[in-house]
């Protein structure tokens, strides 16, 4: 497998501006006779789709949800950010590119994170152009909050909902252009693999959720931008339907899969209740802006949090990091979390959760300021906990949140297969180990509305418009694959559902490959993960068949794709042998920080599949740090 | 806790005029609920317990499962998203209920959401809708900076307000005449209070109605029905909005060009 990124030459601040100019262009009266084929509606999809309409190309765009408008991105909460310096307190792109770099604990490539704090400002400029109703202030002007991982206030947002507002923003554009027939939309359509031709994705394979039918679309080029594969841990807090599907299966087509044991777990979130709970609830991470993060001194304290006196209170991301306090990123707030609880002082009835307390903001701007800016979190949490968060402090745990792995891309988010784009949170690029708040909403729209209109070209250029058509017999074969793996698993007809082997999925990689991973528990995993499977394939069982409306068999593609993939997830995690990020190895620490090996590590890890029940190849795309220095990571 | 559940079955789509010759009220019993579940969540227990036993789980649409994507939608004892106000089914816990309920649940009923199995119903019409000119015609480029045209907080929170439409359709299903007007009034709001989105606002208003009638969604009797069933609380003055936007479009007396689709791209 060739990992060439192509990274343009030249210094940082000129690699974009370089590569649009040196990019071939397609004419725009040849623009139409092409056709690409984007998977996933989200705003990485949705943006991508319409701007590609929008310059004349034929576009056809998935998404397995009833309408383009429910993608995943819909539920992002806090913000996103844009190095605007609105507010000038000292933000620039430099500063946004150092702290996503840093952030990302230095394992991300420089030259994409700059074009990313590059594109933030034009991010902003246009999705308030297309209506979206940003928060602003008394003046008219656009509001900002402050995210983890940053001492400036750089994060736009839309109340408690700016995932929705942007998403309806794109989803605006993509209907525009659907609605002059520049787009066709296919919803409740699930894509269940690649068409390879001469080794370029030509076509991919769907499944019609409504019919049942499984069929192929021919293309000139694919765009993936299927979201992340947290679901892998069953319980997390990204929606149902999200899956490794798309990704997964471009894999197993010849794909390299990046990173995939970099995930994110996220420190605010509803804590787990019981066995029946479906999935798990983000306090977005804005509320700690305002609300302070505490557990009791003592361990086992188990008095009422107004009955512990403020001297009796261990404010410990304040002790821990003074100069980001409240505000330290995700991967190091996660794991304080986790020690507090490891060392007893844990509060609620399982002892795994932390509090995050508005008393001294409602005292200090008052209810009604706090209700304006959190009201739609204070509500969702009131309802799924029936506690009173103005009255009693939110009572909050990790969970699993985001993954910064995916499939690896060039720097022109092209994959490793030839025509196969990847683009938002299904590719691997801009995050690096750990993913600030507020940055994927912008990722996904800067890779959908201003990377691949333009690097999209420079493939296609060399491409004869429409050489491939779905007649080919490499359509019928991937149809014919397809259609086998569904009878295979409708005809198992064994004991267990679906969600019993996802749910048993889950624990493993909890409990194995979570917050906190080890050589031992990694090793175990990997006996484990494929035993599961192996019964998965015995004793699955899906009501119904192929035809019509089945949503077990939908669920069960899912899962067995995830029983696949944990494994490789795994691998990864056992192979890195250093703690970076969110990926937290117990044997390599400084007293709960994470360890990075930079003689060793400082690459990106990419796989290469080689059939079943083979152990895949690592390969390694080397990190070079030019413009930031290589540093221990700190926040205090 | 235990309840009873009488669930709308229908293993293919909508075909007569008649939707009840097209599924059944099914009646399933279930022990051991907890109140901390969602009512989602206590679907999924039926469902499992379904499979055990051979039988086909019940299909429903969901996804995000807090309240954002609109996918969740049903009438639970006749109320769309069940009893609680301001909040999507998903989001709708078992405490709501008392031990020993019996609960029926069906799909949305309108003409213009014809049900394609069990409690889920097909609503591309409000996908059509929007394609016709909920929308602010720009193409991806450079617009002008973002701060460049203020906007009084006032405008933004009301355009705010309508925006936050998760297009569920309860809406629709609410209203004895299936009427779509709530759904276009917050779309016409959002946008009408927006300088950007001014620009377009009669062809918006026009395309729109247009699209909506087209759709064979009912007319509104001031019913207020949806405000009621609305999970987000969208107020019916947008309504009363879209209305005027309507009729201002028509007293300006631009020759009515309905494009059908597209706006004027
Ligand atoms: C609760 C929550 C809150 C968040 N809050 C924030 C925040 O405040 N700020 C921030 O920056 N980020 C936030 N994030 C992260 C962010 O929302 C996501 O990373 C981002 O929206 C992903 O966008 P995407 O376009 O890559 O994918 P998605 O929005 O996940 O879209 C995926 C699309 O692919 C389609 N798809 C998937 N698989 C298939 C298949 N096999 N066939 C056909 N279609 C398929 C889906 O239908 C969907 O249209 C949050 C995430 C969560 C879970
Ligand atoms: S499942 Fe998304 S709103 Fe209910």
């Amino acid at each position: 497998m060739k990992l060439d990124a192509r990274i343009p030459s030249g210094p940082i601040q000129k690699k974009w501006d370089e590569r649009r100019f040196e990019t071939k262009l397609v004419n725009p009266a040849n623009k139409r006779k092409y056709k690409v084929l984007v998977v996933g509606s989200g705003l990485a999809g949705a943006a991508a789709a319409a701007s590609l309409a929008e310059l004349g190309y034929q576009v056809e765009c998935f998404c397995f949800q009833d309408s383009p408008r429910r993608a995943h991105s819909i539920a992002a909460q806090g913000g996103i950010n844009a190095a605007k310096n609105y507010r000038n307190d000292g933000d620039s792109i430099w500063r946004l590119f150092y702290d996503t770099v840093k952030g990302g604990d230095f394992r991300a490539r420089e030259a994409n994170v700059y074009r990313l704090a590059q594109l933030s400002v034009n991010i902003i400029d246009q999705a308030v152009a297309a209506g979206v109703p940003f928060a602003r202030d008394y003046g008219g002007l656009l509001d900002n909050r402050s995210f983890g991982g940053a001492q400036v206030s750089r994060t736009f947002y839309a109340r408690g909902q700016t995932g929705q507002q942007l998403l309806l923003g794109a989803y605006a554009s993509l209907s525009r252009q659907i609605g002059l027939k520049a787009v066709k939309m296919f919803s409740r359509t699930e894509m269940l693999d690649v068409v390879l031709v001469d080794g370029h994705a030509k076509g991919i394979v769907v499944r019609d959720l409504v019919t049942g039918e499984v069929r192929a679309h021919a293309g000139d080029a694919v765009v993936l931008a299927t979201g992340g594969y947290g679901n892998v841990f069953y319980l997390s807090t990204n929606a149902k339907g999200c899956n490794v599907t798309a990704t997964w299966r471009a894999y197993k087509r010849g794909a390299g899969f990046a990173n995939p044991c970099y995930t994110q777990i996220h420190p605010t979130c509803i804590p787990v209740s019981g066995d029946h709970q479906s999935k798990l609830t983000l306090m977005s991470e804005s509320l700690r802006n305002d609300g302070r993060v505490w557990v009791p001194k003592k361990p086992g304290d188990k008095r009422k949090a107004a009955e512990i006196p403020d001297d009796e209170r261990d404010y410990y991301l304040e002790r821990k990091y003074p100069s980001f306090g409240n505000l330290a990123p995700r991967d190091i707030a996660s794991r304080a979390a986790k020690q507090v609880c490891d060392e007893g002082r844990g509060i609620g009835d399982t002892g795994l959760g932390v509090y995050l307390d508005f008393r001294d903001s409602i005292q200090r701007l008052g209810r009604d300021a706090i209700a304006g800016k959190y009201g739609n979190l204070f509500h969702m949490y009131a309802k799924i906990t029936a506690e009173d968060p103005y009255a009693q402090p939110m009572r909050i745990f990790p969970a699993v949140h985001y993954t910064m792995g995916g499939l690896w891309v060039d720097y022109d988010l092209m994959s490793t297969i030839p025509g196969m784009f990847v683009l938002g949170e299904a590719n691997f690029s801009d995050h690096g180990a750990n993913r600030l708040g507020a940055s994927a909403l912008m990722q996904g729209l800067a890779d959908g509305y201003f990377v691949i209109p333009y690097t999209i070209a420079g493939y296609l250029a060399g491409q004869k418009a429409g050489s491939v058509q779905g007649n080919r017999p490499e359509f019928a074969k991937a149809i014919g694959e397809v259609a086998a793996m569904q009878k295979k698993l409708l005809g198992i007809q064994g004991k267990r559902t679906v969600d019993d082997f996802h749910k048993a999925l889950g624990k493993i990689m909890w409990g194995r490959c979570g917050m906190a991973r080890n050589e031992q528990g990694l090793q175990q995993a990997l006996q484990e993960i494929p035993a599961l499977r192996d019964e998965f394939w015995r004793d699955v069982r899906i009501v119904g068949g192929e035809a019509g409306i089945n949503q077990s068999l939908e669920k069960a593609g899912r899962v067995a794709d995830f029983l696949e993939f944990g494994e490789l997830l795994c691998r990864d995690a056992k192979e890195r042998r250093e703690s970076c990020g969110g990926h937290f190895r117990e044997e390599w620490q400084d007293d709960g920080e994470a360890r990075r090996d930079d003689d060793k590590f400082c690459h990106a890890a990419v796989w290469e599949y080689q059939g079943p029940g083979k152990t895949p190849t690592r390969h390694q795309e080397p990190l070079t740090f030019e413009n930031v220095h290589l540093a221990v990571r700190s926040y205090k | 806790m235990k309840v009873t559940l009488n669930i709308w079955r229908q293993s293919k789509a909508s075909t007569k005029a008649d939707f009840r010759q097209d599924g059944k009220l099914v009646r399933y019993q279930l022990d051991h609920v907890s109140p901390d579940m969602s009512f989602l969540e206590m679907l999924d227990v039926l469902n499992e317990q379904l499979t055990q036993q051979g039988e086909e789980p019940v299909a429903f649409d969901h996804d995000c499962r807090e309240g954002i994507c609109g996918s969740c939608g049903v009438a639970i004892d006749g109320v769309p998203h069940g009893p609680e106000r301001g909040t999507t089914a998903c989001q709708l816990h078992m405490r709501s209920f008392q031990d020993g309920a019996v609960i029926t649940v069906e799909p949305w009923r309108a003409a213009a959401f014809p049900v394609l199995k069990d409690l889920v119903v097909d609503r591309s019409a409000f996908d059509r809708v929007v394609q016709a000119g909920a929308f602010i015609s720009v193409n991806t480029g450079a617009p002008q900076d973002a701060n460049a045209i203020p906007v009084p907080k006032a405008d933004a929170d009301r355009a705010f307000d309508a925006a936050t439409c998760i297009g569920c359709g309860a809406c629709v299903a609410a209203c004895k005449n299936a009427s779509a007007m709530l759904f276009v009034g917050a779309k016409v709001s959002h946008f009408v209070h927006l300088p950007q989105g001014r620009v377009e606002r009669d062809q918006r208003a026009r395309n729109l109605v247009a699209a909506m009638d087209r759709e064979g969604f009912g007319n509104c009797t001031n019913q207020y029905e949806c405000e009621a069933a609305c999970p987000k609380e969208i107020p019916v003055r947008v309504i009363a909005e879209l209305n005027r936007e309507f009729v201002r479009a028509k007293v300006r007396e631009e020759p009515v060009v309905d494009k059908g689709r597209g706006g004027d791209g």
